[in-house]
């Protein structure tokens, strides 16, 4: 799939942001009033933005309020209606707590909830998607998850639950890899059940239908080289876990360190999440030649 | 559950204010069209269903018809040449300038000398007029594109069974049970083959594609035979061979309706050795094997013998099946013999062979409709033999086309599957004999008329196109002993011969709708030398050239003066009886053009252009007494010409009150009747005169009634072709009119009076081993030439071409996708992208036809992929052969017709670095837009949605 | 909205045999030309004339070479549009409602006012069955030409998609799935109809008719002609005998 920066964007940061709003939800991160604004400011321009930057692709966002009326079938519109709630809740929340100084359990309970929630459908966005094999797997909603997790730990200064999430993302990482990349072999669907030609003997394009390019080509047949792919999950894996890990676990806390681990970490996330779009293939792939 | 909720939707939306019934121009097929007009522009166009070509159906460009029409490319003012040849430098004038330039070139030439003016025209369908212009002007320079076409094709099955395959005939689509199609990718009947294969697939009948390429038609075909190209003929012949050894052929059939009875001369001293033996008034003779005497041909009950060695007033003969037996059963033509050459192993000919007597004989059908042939004999019944055949340039576009066209209809006329049920069937006006075609003519006067048609078909040496001393009369060498019978002309040789003086220099080169400067010559990069040449005096060597396109094409950039023509839509046509007719093979027809649309730019149509033009040279036929203008624009001429009396270009609603069919005085509201009638006229033959036409008295009479000709004219099929010999007998040196000594042997050789084959001229001069491979192009089927670039639709599914390179031929170079290969030819060398395809002749490679262009034509930005990666294979071909031990560069063409051999192309391959900008090449420098560029972005039909 | 409707009581689509597709595009064209001015938004060609033309189709004709091994290969054309699945992923994930299943006849549409053109149809869409249009911001897919099919100001028998009526070969076919005498059932029953990556679990409405057999894959040979034998005096033998019939 075209790895657009929108989207990416969006998924990454609105995780961060919810990430965080989980565990500002569950109590952690006993601060002064000031402090607290500026972690709960953070949760939200993290959250807000990535929301708004989802808009940049779309085609007509001047209707994007349209998208909040099929919670009953789909997950982008689940998404919409639960980021809203979500935010609005916590919203409560957060004014009580810095306003008042009142940090109303239940409250923050039901919006870490909410997070959660937001962030699993955000996940189930793709992960429901068969005609992509890669993302259309369990792995996809536990990755999105952990993420969150691990940067919004991360980004409430949770050290220690951060580092081992941490190493736990690592893991599931590499076993997503390791299952997506069968995962097309897996789907059944090849050119040859793609054209129903495939009792015939072998089957391969001869002529697309337009010498030139068109939509589905740009947005859904993304190429990207075996060895360049394997760099960049280096550099994800290394960056994005394995190095805020051994900082957040092996060397004594500190501000300096906290900030380097966050930097490495949305490195890897980035790289991480380009790659979830790149490395992702669509079926119709298979109308245009692609394995 | 709740009800589904959906929005509602008008399901009956308006789809137009207005239909108008015309036919279609985006190629040559002329299928019927109902343009769908909104606010007074084109919003639909689709099939019209009632139309005989195409009944309802339409194809990718007809289709595409609105991007044409409105296309950026459209010329809007005639335009006067500015800068230098080929710069695409121009300023747009008025038409009453364009017409004084014209005539002040064109006038002084009619006076002194009419062969200085050369007319040619390409993609042109009103030659009957075009022809009569030029004849009226007194040029014998006049021929249409025939020539580079398929003119092989065209005079092969003329000359043998009055009519080709082409448009003149067509399979029995209905009844065929086995259809065999050599050579064609797409062919002028485009949209009725693609019915005609539908209906077969539909029900079941068998498909045989022959074609080195498995690809549109010949991808469905139940069976694909990749021949080698340039070998049909032996394939054919060596089937022929397996069919007569078995007694496979239809003896009655050949003793009723052809010359295969007809004693041949076979004394080898005769003057008249070969021809047929006649009696004292000319009537072929023939054995009666009752009686034991000569009879002429066509006596009552005669009982022709079909062999045998006889004496005719002391002159030794025999019938002249007997020497078609005697030359086909010889081992030559066996299976085993041919194989390696053909490609296609002894068990497939074979069992092809065997499959068609099978279906032939073993199948026939009746249909149960009485008859009577032309020697009064009644049949209650209409026997067929359900097999037929089809054939196109793959065939004819070699340099043994003709013969090779020729053993094809031997073939059919052998299995006795011409013009029968099941069979191949001709569409009136055909068949005409040869006696029913004009022959050619040549004799010029200065001021006056051409002494009559100029193209046609020569029945001996004594009707070619030659002086007193032997040298051509006409520019382009046509009827010569190079090729005596080019009966189509050869406009690929008229630049170059025009160029080169050679056989004289001429003044004024005026074109109709062709490419000549890019897809449709050969060595386009040295055409694009000779147009834009200068001599010692800084003029051009070809001093005038006037030019009609409708679009900012390759070749208006090499013209002087541009009569700009109408879009299709906007103008008065006629597809006439007397030019290419529309004909079905249960009907005659024909259609016209009209304004659907008014055009919005400074152009005319270009019939009407070229009559108002004839009326200011004051050309007989186009001025009254007076001197006024006959004709106010070409529907007048339409409406109010007659080639005979009660015959003009349109044979529906004659006469007065409109009720003439074919024959009937000027009707002044015939087109409005067209109109009407939805832009056609059709009248059905009788049922019983639907088959066996050229010898069914109900159809002889009925094809008199309607003008098609004057008087009856049963004839039978020419296998064993007379005029063939005469000119052989003269290489031999019989008679006075002599060919010259270095034509003799080749004139000899190739005019055999029965089918024969020899090796492709190119391929048998250069060495195999340094071009190893065919190399061919395919018309595609949602292109037409070079005009569907400029659609916005069409360019995007032919944007640019790959050459397909057979799997073989890939690995050995170690091609990956991607790659660039050079390929070479004993001409020229071109870089160009490759793509693997493996339903492929192992020894062939190709690509599409006229996809390439030159950067800044046809509206087209400069980094068009049609102009950067996309290119044409013209630039390997040339027009001559290379030089022979004598040094002599003879033409590359059919030695018969002089029919361009566009496929006897050979080539060398190998895989090269990709251009660093990635365009093929040559990479021929950019040409000026008179037109500018076409808009960005298109959204057609917005304001309707 | 939109879920799925439980059942249609139609099930409109299409039959395109690939026996005799001959691969010209005519569909392509006459579907493009009908829609770009009817059904919602026009099908817009951005830089049209220029180096990289894109342009919005419903329809799209591809071509596929097979090959088994030491046997030739075979050309199949492939024309692909929306196949109006039973269980379209493309309507289900729709967030606006603009996508949705006909419940009358099973077609497959967006509501182009609603759509807010986020793309995830086309991506829920195994087919390549829809195409965002680059100048108006909405994805567009073939209709079945729900503006015609129905349409009283065309003639009856003109009722049809625009794709149908053009085919040369007649190798598109229109009707109904849901009755089981309709043509397009029975010739899905007479051919064995396909379904498209039936593994994806679509449901595609719309049958492909597989290639029959080529003779020069399968290897059959007929047995060649026997020569007239010299007892019976060879050809001219023959041609006495056959004479002496007439
Ligand atoms: N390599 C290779 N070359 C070939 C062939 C091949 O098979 N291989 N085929 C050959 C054959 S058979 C042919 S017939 C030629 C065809 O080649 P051409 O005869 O050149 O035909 P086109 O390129 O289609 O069109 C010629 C011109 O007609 C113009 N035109 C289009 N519509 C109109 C109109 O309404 N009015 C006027 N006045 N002009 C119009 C176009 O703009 C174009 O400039 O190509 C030949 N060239
Ligand atoms: N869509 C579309 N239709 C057209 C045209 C167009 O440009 N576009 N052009 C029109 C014109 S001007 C013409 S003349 C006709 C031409 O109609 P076609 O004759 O169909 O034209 P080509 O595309 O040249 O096809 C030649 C075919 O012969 C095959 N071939 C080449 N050499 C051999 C051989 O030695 N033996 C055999 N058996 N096959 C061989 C090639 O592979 C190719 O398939 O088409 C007309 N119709
Ligand atoms: S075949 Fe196509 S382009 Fe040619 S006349 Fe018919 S519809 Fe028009
Ligand atoms: S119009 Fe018919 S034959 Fe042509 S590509 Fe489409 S389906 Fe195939
Ligand atoms: S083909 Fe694609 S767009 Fe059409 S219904 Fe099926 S999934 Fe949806
Ligand atoms: S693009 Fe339009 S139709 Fe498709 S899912 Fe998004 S809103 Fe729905
Ligand atoms: S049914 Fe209509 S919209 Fe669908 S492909 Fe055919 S023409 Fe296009
Ligand atoms: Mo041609």
């Amino acid at each position: 799939m075209h790895p657009a920066p929108s989207v990416i964007i969006f998924t990454a940061l609105s995780g961060l942001g919810f990430g965080m709003m989980v565990f500002l939800g569950l109590g952690y991160l006993n601060v002064v009033v000031l402090t607290a604004f500026v972690f709960v400011a953070m949760a939200y321009a993290l959250a807000g933005g990535g929301l708004l930057s989802s808009l940049f692709h779309l085609g007509h966002p001047e209707r994007f309020l349209k998208a909040l009326t099929q919670w009953r079938s789909s997950w982008l519109s689940r998404e919409g209606i639960l980021s809203i709630l979500t935010m609005g809740i916590f919203g409560i929340y957060a004014i009580l707590w810095i306003f008042m100084d009142m940090r109303i359990e239940l409250l923050g309970y039901i919006a870490a909830l909410l997070s959660i929630w937001t962030i699993f459908s955000t996940s189930m966005i793709y992960a429901q998607m068969k005609s992509v094999p890669r993302w259309n797997s369990a792995m996809t909603p536990i990755l999105f998850m952990l993420y969150a997790f691990a940067g919004g730990a991360l980004l409430t200064t949770q050290v220690n639950i951060a580092g081992w999430m941490m190493a736990a993302l690592a893991v599931a990482q590499i076993v997503a890899w390791l299952l997506g990349d069968g995962a097309f072999a897996k789907s059944g669907s090849d050119m040859g059940t793609a054209t129903g030609l495939g009792g015939l003997g072998k089957v391969r394009l001869l002529e697309k239908p337009h010498s030139g390019t068109n939509y589905l080509m740009k947005e859904m047949v993304y190429v990207i080289g075996r060895k360049h792919a394997l760099k960049l999950r280096i550099i994800a894996l290394s960056t994005g876990m394995v190095i805020p890990a051994v900082l957040l676990l092996a060397l004594p806390p500190g501000h300096m360190i906290g900030l380097l681990a966050i930097l490495s970490h949305m490195l890897g996330l980035f790289t991480a999440r380009w790659l979830f779009f790149a490395e992702a293939e669509h079926v119709v792939g298979l109308y245009y030649g692609q394995r | 559950m709740a009800k589904h909720n959906q929005p509602q939707l008008d399901t009956s939306p308006k789809v137009s204010d207005e239909i108008r019934h015309t036919t279609c121009y985006m190629c040559a097929c002329r299928c019927g069209i109902n343009v769908h007009l909104r606010d007074g522009k084109v919003a639909y166009i689709e099939g019209n269903k009632d139309h005989p070509v195409n009944k309802g159906v339409l194809c990718a460009k007809g289709s595409a018809g609105i991007m044409q029409h409105y296309a950026p490319s459209r010329l809007r003012a005639p335009l006067k040449r500015v800068g230098e040849r080929g710069e695409g430098k121009f300023e747009e004038i008025s038409w009453d300038e364009a017409f004084e330039i014209a005539t002040g070139w064109l006038a002084p030439i009619r006076e002194k000398n009419p062969e200085k003016l050369a007319f040619f025209t390409g993609r042109d369908q009103s030659q009957s007029m075009t022809g009569w212009w030029a004849q009226a002007f007194g040029t014998p320079n006049y021929a249409a594109h025939g020539g580079f076409c398929s003119v092989n094709m065209a005079a092969g099955g003329i000359y043998t069974m009055g009519g080709a395959f082409w448009e003149f005939g067509a399979p029995d689509w209905d009844h065929t049970k086995l259809f065999m199609i050599f050579g064609v990718a797409e062919d002028h009947d485009s949209n009725p083959i693609k019915m005609g294969l539908g209906k077969l697939k539909k029900r079941g009948a068998k498909v045989i594609g022959v074609n080195p390429i498995r690809s549109g038609y010949n991808a469905i075909a139940d069976e694909w035979v990749g021949i080698t190209p340039g070998t049909d003929g032996l394939f054919i012949l060596s089937m022929i061979h397996e069919l007569l050894k078995a007694g496979k052929v239809d003896l009655d059939y050949l003793i009723r309706y052809t010359n295969m009875s007809f004693l041949v001369n076979q004394d080898k001293n005769s003057d008249e050795h070969g021809l047929f033996i006649r009696d004292s008034d000319g009537k072929e003779q023939v054995w009666d094997r009752v009686k034991n005497a000569p009879a002429a041909w066509d006596a009552k009950d005669v009982k022709p013998a079909m062999q045998g060695a006889y004496m005719v007033n002391d002159i030794a003969c025999t019938p002249a099946f007997m020497l078609l037996a005697d030359k086909y059963m010889a081992d030559e033509f066996t299976p085993d013999a041919v194989a390696d050459r053909v490609g296609i192993s002894a068990e497939r000919i074979k069992s092809i062979a065997a499959e068609l007597a099978q279906v032939a004989f073993g199948e026939q059908i009746v249909l149960d409709r009485p008859w009577t042939d032309f020697r009064g004999q009644k049949h209650d019944q209409m026997i067929g033999r359900p097999v037929s055949f089809h054939a196109m340039r793959g065939i004819s576009a070699h340099s043994n086309g003709f013969q090779t066209a020729r053993a094809l209809h031997v073939l059919q006329i052998l299995l006795g599957s011409v013009e029968v049920p099941g069979g191949f069937r001709f569409k009136p006006s055909y068949p005409k004999p040869v006696e029913a075609h004009p022959k050619p003519h040549h004799n010029v006067t200065p001021g006056q008329p051409l002494d009559g048609p100029h193209l046609g078909y020569p029945r001996g040496p004594e009707d070619l196109a030659l002086d007193e001393n032997g040298r051509p009369k006409r520019i382009d060498k046509a009827f010569t002993w190079e090729n005596p019978l080019s009966a189509h002309g050869l406009m690929h040789m008229v630049i170059s011969n025009a160029h080169a003086g050679d056989p004289y220099k001429i003044d004024t080169l005026f074109m109709y709708m062709a490419n000549m400067s890019w897809n449709s010559s050969m060595n386009t990069s040295g055409v694009m030398d000779m147009l834009t040449d200068k001599d010692e005096n800084g003029e051009y060597v070809i001093p005038h050239i006037i030019y009609s396109d409708a679009y900012s094409s390759e070749m208006v950039a090499f013209s002087d003066l541009i009569f700009p023509d109408t879009t299709y839509l906007e103008r008065h046509d006629c597809i006439s009886l007397l030019d290419r007719p529309i004909c079905e093979p249960d009907a005659l027809a024909d259609s016209i053009r009209w304004p659907v649309v008014e055009p919005d730019r400074d152009v005319r149509g270009f019939q009407t252009a070229l009559i108002q033009l004839g009326a200011k040279l004051g050309l007989p036929g186009m001025v009254n007494e007076d001197g006024s203008p006959k004709f106010k624009d070409y529907a007048d001429y339409i409406v109010n010409h007659e080639r005979r009396p009660g015959v003009g270009p349109l044979a529906g609603f004659r006469g007065k009150d409109g009720t003439g069919k074919g024959r009937g005085e000027p009707n002044p509201n015939q087109i409005q009747a067209y109109i009407d009638n939805g832009g056609f006229w059709l009248d059905h033959i009788p049922e019983s005169a639907s088959y066996f036409k050229p010898w069914n008295m109900d159809y002889q009479n009925w094809a008199v009634e309607r003008g098609i000709y004057d008087n009856v004219q049963p004839f039978v099929f020419q296998v064993y072709q007379e005029t063939l010999q005469k000119f052989r007998l003269a290489a031999e040196g019989k008679g006075d009119i002599q060919p010259p000594e270095h034509l003799r042997e080749q004139v000899r050789a190739s005019m055999d009076p029965l089918p024969t084959w020899w090796e492709p001229f190119e391929q048998a001069l250069v060495n195999k081993d340094e071009f190893p491979h065919h190399a061919l192009t395919q018309r595609p089927m949602a292109m037409y030439h070079s005009w569907g670039t400029q659609n916005a639709w069409l360019r995007q599914i032919h944007g640019h071409n790959p050459l397909y390179v057979p799997t073989d031929i890939w690995n050995a170079n170690g091609f990956q996708d991607g790659d660039w290969a050079l390929v070479t030819s004993h001409h020229g060398a071109i870089t160009v992208p490759v793509a693997l395809m493996e339903a492929l002749n192992a020894n062939t490679v190709w690509t599409w036809n006229a996809i390439g262009k030159r950067k800044g034509a046809w509206g087209l930005q400069d980094d068009a992929p049609e102009s950067t990666k996309g290119f044409i294979l013209n630039h390997l071909i040339h027009e001559l052969l290379p030089a022979k031990d004598d040094g002599q560069r003879w033409a590359n063409s059919d030695p018969i017709t002089g029919q361009a051999a566009w496929f006897d192309l050979r080539v060398r391959i190998e895989k090269t670095d990709p251009p660093p900008d990635l365009h093929s090449i040559p990479d021929v420098a950019p040409q000026e837009s008179p037109v500018g560029r076409g808009p960005k972005n298109v959204e057609y039909g917005k304001e309707w949605t | 909205m939109t879920s799925l409707p439980q059942s249609t009581e139609k099930k409109l689509g299409l039959v395109i045999d690939l026996d005799t597709c001959v691969g010209c595009h005519a569909c392509v064209i006459s579907c493009k030309e009908w829609n770009t001015s009817n059904y919602g938004a026009p099908l817009s060609d951005m830089d049209a004339y220029g180096a990289n033309p894109v342009g919005t189709f419903l329809n799209r004709v591809h071509t596929f070479e097979v090959k088994q091994d030491d046997k030739p290969a075979q050309v199949t054309h492939f024309p692909k549009s929306c196949l109006h699945c039973e269980d379209a992923p493309c309507v289900t994930v729709c967030p606006t409602g603009a996508s949705y299943k006909r419940v009358e006849d099973g077609i497959v549409l967006v509501n182009e006012n609603n759509c807010i053109g986020c793309g995830l149809c086309a991506w829920a869409c195994p087919y390549g069955a829809r195409e965002m249009d680059a100048a108006e911001g909405v994805m567009k897919k073939c209709t079945l030409c729900v503006d015609r099919i129905y349409n009283e100001n065309i003639p009856q028998e003109d009722r049809v998609p625009s794709c149908v009526r053009t085919c040369p070969a007649g190798a598109r076919h229109f009707g109904d799935f849901a009755d089981p005498q309709s043509n397009v059932s029975i010739l899905s029953a007479e051919r064995a109809g396909m379904d498209m990556m039936p593994e994806q679990g679509t449901k595609p409405v719309n049958k492909y008719l597989p290639p029959r057999p080529k003779s020069d894959i399968t290897s059959d040979i007929t047995p060649a002609l026997t020569a007239q034998s010299a007892e019976t005096g060879g050809f001219l033998g023959w041609i006495d005998r056959t004479l002496e019939k007439l």
